[in-house]
This record gives structure tokens, sequence and C-alpha cells, in this order.
């Protein structure tokens, strides 16, 4: 027959997280690494109900009911902090002698490992936590990367999605990002105005200063448009000389007409360019979305600002007319003139 | 080939040379990109291209550099995960060695669509190793020499380490271990990692 000694010498390589307790409660033996959690303690002659504190099942509350428990799942944690939790399964011992109840950290290892410093020498070779230990923290990095790929993507696709809605030569949004804000006033009932501007002379700058000169003026329009509207309007360039202008909350005419002739008159201001001055000005047309029945449509409203634009090049350019009905765009004589 | 295995590269050139020196090798390698991204896959071909370049503008043997940066991915703190992962192979510089049969298997469990080349470990004699890689990623061997020195370094042993070429289409590295508690190792905590 072995010797307690003995027999704890084996079982301390087997399941270094044990205890063996006697029927009255009494802890005689405890594994090296459940004694590595509380270094200072005793344990010998302790209760179990001294130093754990039972936490299911429920109805165990003296050590009678604990060797009832025989074969089932316990959970208690630590009385004193670190309130480590445990898991643990109880075997009587032969003979009503007691019981040996093997413990184990269950998911608080993580917790475990860092607070009682323990190493793999701590536990038994079978036991499967270092394995654990290391798909925790290889996945944790595997993540992490994915996370920062994720980063990185979202940026990516911020940057392209604007990139898709500007006009990369002025900064202004393009026809496609107008098509949006469109349709979002319209899907939101708000009134809004629609002002299409066209630049005169533009095609001169182009024909006798070259397309650079023509790329500095449309770049100088487009700050002067910035500037001559506020900071909700939306301003896009629509074609290769042509704006449109979104005005929200506008449905006052008064205002849009004192704006269009400060903006015609700003954007007469010559642009130097290669120690030259360029020389352009600008027609508009406006409609409001006010002036529309409901349901509006974009198509329709763009198609207004257009027509309103083109009265504006037949009557002498350099200036802004609204919408009226009765407007004609094409007639022949009149549109082969205005290629400006 | 995993964008893991080229994120590992561009991080150790990048450390090692800068970052403009990484900007000419992409440049010169044409991919259409300077970034490789860890959680991405790339083809042979555009890992070949890039290795390419690298050896051409780097001006050394590509076995050279490859080795310098399995010594990186261990002993830079950049990329401390890897050096704790490799750690938890072992408690000493045998066992981890003894562990490396198992490294393609616990690639594949951090990183499922990871897959590294089967290695073997034989031993010889105490203290003396054969390590046969299996071919699948050219030059793999050359960044496991590397690694398998840092390691040594990271437990305190000191190893001789030699690339004894190729047999039966595996690349065989000896490991003869000189002594054992050669210097101190760097420590290794478990639970160290804040997760």
């Amino acid at each position: 027959m072995m010797t307690a000694d003995e027999l704890t010498g084996i079982i301390d390589q087997i399941c270094p997280m044990y205890l063996v307790v006697d029927a009255g409660g009494r802890m005689h033996f405890a594994g090296p690494t459940l004694k590595k959690l509380r270094p200072d303690m005793s344990w010998k002659g302790m209760t179990f109900f001294e130093v754990f504190d039972l936490l299911r099942p429920r109805w165990v509350n003296s050590m009678d009911d604990l060797l009832k428990t025989a074969g089932t799942k316990l959970h208690m944690q630590f009385r004193e902090s670190p309130q480590t939790s445990l898991k643990g399964v109880l075997a009587p011992l032969p003979g009503g002698k007691g019981a040996l109840i093997n413990l184990s950290f269950g998911i608080s290892v993580l917790e475990a490992v860092r607070d009682y410093d323990l190493t793999s020498a701590d536990f038994s070779p079978t036991d499967l936590t270092i394995e654990m230990l290391y798909l925790v923290e290889a996945k944790s990095a595997a993540m992490e990367a994915s996370r920062q790929l994720n980063l990185r993507l979202q940026g990516a696709k911020i940057a392209a999605e604007e990139q898709a809605f500007t006009d990369t030569l002025t900064g202004l949004k393009n026809r496609r990002a107008m098509d949006h804000i469109l349709a979002r006033l319209i899907g939101s009932g708000t009134d809004f105005a629609l002002m299409h501007v066209d630049l005169d002379y533009f095609k001169e700058v182009n024909d006798t200063l070259g397309h650079a000169a023509g790329d500095a003026v449309l770049q100088s329009v487009a700050q002067v448009m910035v500037d001559c509207t506020r900071h909700t309007d939306t301003v896009a360039r629509v074609g290769g000389d042509e704006f449109v202008i979104i005005f929200e909350g506008v449905n006052e005419p008064k205002v849009l007409e004192a704006l269009s002739k400060r903006l015609i008159r700003r954007l007469e201001e010559p642009v130097p360019y290669g120690g030259k001055l360029c020389k352009i000005s600008a027609s508009a047309g406006t409609t409001l979305s006010s002036w529309n029945p409901a349901p509006i449509e974009a198509a329709a409203m763009l198609h207004q600002a257009d027509m309103a634009l083109y009265a504006a090049k037949r009557a002498g350019r350099s200036q802004h007319l609204f919408f009226e009905q009765g407007m004609q765009k094409d007639e022949p004589q009149v549109a082969a003139q205005s290629q400006a | 080939m995993h964008g893991l295995i080229n994120r590992a590269i561009q991080a150790f050139v990048v450390s090692t040379y800068g970052e403009e020196r990484w900007s000419h090798i992409m440049d010169t390698a044409d991919l259409g990109f300077a970034q490789f991204e860890a959680m991405l896959f790339y083809t042979e071909e555009q890992s070949n291209k890039m290795l390419a370049a690298m050896e051409k503008q780097l001006e050394r043997p590509l076995p050279e550099i490859l080795e310098d940066t399995g010594t990186f991915l261990v002993s830079n703190p950049q990329v401390e995960a890897l050096r704790r992962l490799l750690r938890f192979g072992g408690v000493n510089y045998v066992e981890f060695l003894h562990s490396l049969d198992d490294l393609p298997d616990r690639a594949r469990l951090a990183v499922a669509d990871l897959h590294l080349p089967a290695i073997e470990l034989v031993e010889n004699s105490p203290g003396q190793f054969d390590l046969v890689c299996q071919p699948g990623l050219p030059g793999f061997a050359h960044v496991l020499m590397g690694v398998l020195r840092a390691m040594a370094d990271d437990y305190g042993d000191l190893v001789i380490l030699d690339h004894r070429g190729t047999q039966d289409g595996a690349e065989v590295i000896s490991i003869t271990l000189v002594e054992t508690d050669f210097a101190e190792g760097r420590t290794f905590d478990l639970g160290a990692h804040a997760l």
C-alpha cells in the first residue's frame, strides 16, 4: 500500500491543482500550482469553506453537501482578492475519509496566468492550457492584423468615394455628386434653387493661350464660385465650362438675382496667366424647386435652368435670367452662335 | 504567397533600410502597389518580383537577406507577437526545436490559410540535430536559419547552424547545441501580453 506522501507525489505531477479534504472539510494536501496561488497561506488545517466561496451548486452549504456533489461540476472562487474563479470536481475517498477535489481555472486562466505569474511548469504536460494561451494570443495577433487592414481599407474607401464625387481639376463636386445631392433634397422636400452657369469666351482663352491657361481659368472660376456661395450650397462642375450651383433652402428670387450679379462681375475680373490676362464672363439661368409641382423631377429642373441659361446667352451673354414658362432652347441659328 | 510573409519581409526592409529603400524596391518590382497587406494573398509571381527587386536594390545575396529577416522577426520588438508564439513551443531550446515539427500546424491554427512547408527535426545525437525543411516555399529554410539563431539567443543558448544544401528536394539545416545557458536569455511570461 502506498503512503499518503507517495500518493500525493504522483497526483502533484498529474493534476497540480488538487485538494485533499477530510470528512470535516479540513484540507490536508494541496497541489503545487494551487499553493502557488496563495503562497503565504498554510492550507493544511484550514477548512475548504474558509478559503473558497462555492458559487454553484447553490444548495451546498456544508461538507456533507459537498460530498454529495461527487462527479458534478463545481464553481467556486477564492474568498480573498484576487478572487480568481475556479472550476472543480470532487471524488470521495474510500471509507468516508473525505474527498479529493481537482481544480482548474476554466476561462479565468488568462487573468490567472498574469496575476500569479504562472509558467508552463505549473501545468501538467497533458493540460491543454498552454495550447489555449497560444491560440488566444495567435488569434488576437491575427485579429489585430485584420482590424488594421479593415481600417486601411475603410480609409481607402472614403478617399475613393471622395474622389468619385470630386472634379479633380477644380476640387468642386462632379455631376455624379450633383445627382446625389438633388435626389437627397427632392427626397427630403427641402426648397432649393438650381443655377446653371456657362462660361462665355472660355473657348477663346483655350484656343489662344492653350489648355494650361484654360485650366488655370477653371480653377480660378471654381474659387470665385465657392467664395460667392454659402458653405451649405453645392458647386459642381458638370461639363468642360459648365457649372451647376444648388442653393439649399432658398426660395427667394431676389437673393439669387443679387448673387448672380456679384458672381458674374467677379468672374469677369481677368485672370493673370503666364504674363497675359485671361478674360471671360459667364451666363446663368436659374429655377426654383418651389415653382415646380410635386413630385419634383431633377431632370425637369435641370432642363428649366438650362433653358433660362440659353435665354440669357441669346439676350447677349454676361447675364442671369430666371426660368419662365415658354422659354425655348433649340433655336438652331442662335444655338450655333452661342458655342462659346 | 501569403500576405503575412510578404509583409514580414517588408517590415524587415523598412526597419533596417528605411521607407525609401522599400519604395525603390517596390518601384523596381513594378507591382502597382507599394505596401503588402498581412491579411491578403499575393501570387507567387508578385512575391518573386519583389524578392528579385530586393536582391538587386540591396545588393546582397537573397539567402543572406532572408536569414536576417528571420532574425528580425524574432528579435525586433515591433514583432514581439511572433517571438512569443514561438516561445510557447517549449521551456528550453531543445524543447523549442522539437516543437518545430508542429510549426506548420500551429501557424494554420492562428491563420487558417497560412501554409508553411513541413519541417522535421532529426536528433542525430544529444545536442546535434538536422532540421529537414520540405520544399514549397523557396527561401523558407534561410528564414528559418535566422529564426533558429535568434531563438537560441532568446533562450540564452549557443548554437552553430549550417545550411547543408538540398537532400532529396528538402533543405537541411544542421544544428549543433554548443552550450546551454551560455548567456542570460530573455524572459518569457505566459501572461505578459495584454489581451
